[in-house]
């Protein structure tokens, strides 16, 4: 059950991520992008990480992507120009990405450790309790860093986007 | 590598790294491709997500929650530079009515 389910949201997030490169619609791409960020989410569950997986869809699918698709639409960004690919690359260009997918794919199965294999529930570590927990003792410094480094990208934005007053 | 035959029950953490490896990959091909800024920036947040998922599968495997926190603040970091890199996007488009980032060049030379 867990292969399944595994490999079925590992085909939409690769799927999404190759149609998000192809698309020549920035809308196509930011759905696209959705597409991938729910899948994630989906294995974050299947690793154990439920705060994760929440805050994934709440931060990324959520506020990210619907910030992404208002400027898009308020830009009226249109299909960009085709790119002029060389012929080496238009038909070099997939078979060598596959290659070179096959031989990561072999160093990782290579330079990783035999390890257990990834069973629903068997990490129960991430729950909000416990990453709360964790960020509020050892990550306590760096947590209130973010706050500041969040307030210099509200006042970044809003002076990036003011209109000029004179 | 990959086993033929019947389905393991179980996937190993190696095939979440060659996933996010994957993801990764086909983020910065559209980073290099792409010449809308929008898309571009989109790639960015996809290689960001692709790091996400190893921070989490390693997690796993340390049976440890620091990498959840790491994942945290990458989400954090990420939706900060949305808010900036989107106000900067408006004000190119505000100065040079494009989003062709071959265009935007006049730092060139």
């Amino acid at each position: 059950m867990d292969t399944i389910l595994f490999l079925i949201f590992a085909a939409i997030a690769v799927i999404c991520g190759i149609n998000l490169v192809v698309q020549t619609h920035p809308i196509s791409s930011a759905l696209s992008l959705v597409g991938v960020m729910g899948a994630l989410a989906a294995l974050y569950l299947l690793l154990g990480g439920e705060f994760i997986a929440a805050a994934q869809l709440v931060v990324y699918a959520g506020a990210i992507m619907v910030l992404f698709v208002f400027v898009i639409m308020l830009l009226n960004a249109g299909t960009e120009k085709r790119l002029n690919v060389r012929p080496l690359g238009k038909y070099l260009g997939a078979p060598l990405l596959l290659v070179f997918f096959g031989m990561m794919a072999y160093l990782i199965q290579k330079v990783m450790p035999p390890s257990s294999p990834v069973v629903f529930g068997a990490f129960q570590g991430g729950t909000a309790a416990e990453i709360g927990k964790s960020l509020f003792t050892v990550y306590l410094l760096p947590f209130e860093v973010t706050s500041v480094l969040i307030l210099i990208a509200i006042l970044g934005a809003i002076v990036l986007a003011r209109k000029e007053v004179d | 590598m990959i086993p033929l035959g019947p389905l393991p029950a179980a996937v190993p953490p190696s095939w979440y790294l060659i996933l996010s490896a994957i993801l990764f990959a086909l983020g910065v091909l559209g980073f290099l491709l792409r010449r809308n800024i929008i898309t571009v920036f989109m790639s960015i947040e996809l290689m960001l997500n692709a790091v996400n998922l190893s921070f989490v599968t390693f997690s796993y495997v340390l049976k440890r929650v620091d990498g959840h926190i790491f994942s945290f603040f990458v989400m954090v970091v990420a939706a900060a530079e949305a808010a900036v890199g989107l106000a900067i996007i408006l004000t190119v488009f505000k100065n040079r009515q494009t989003l062709e980032i071959d265009e935007v060049s006049s730092l060139k030379n």
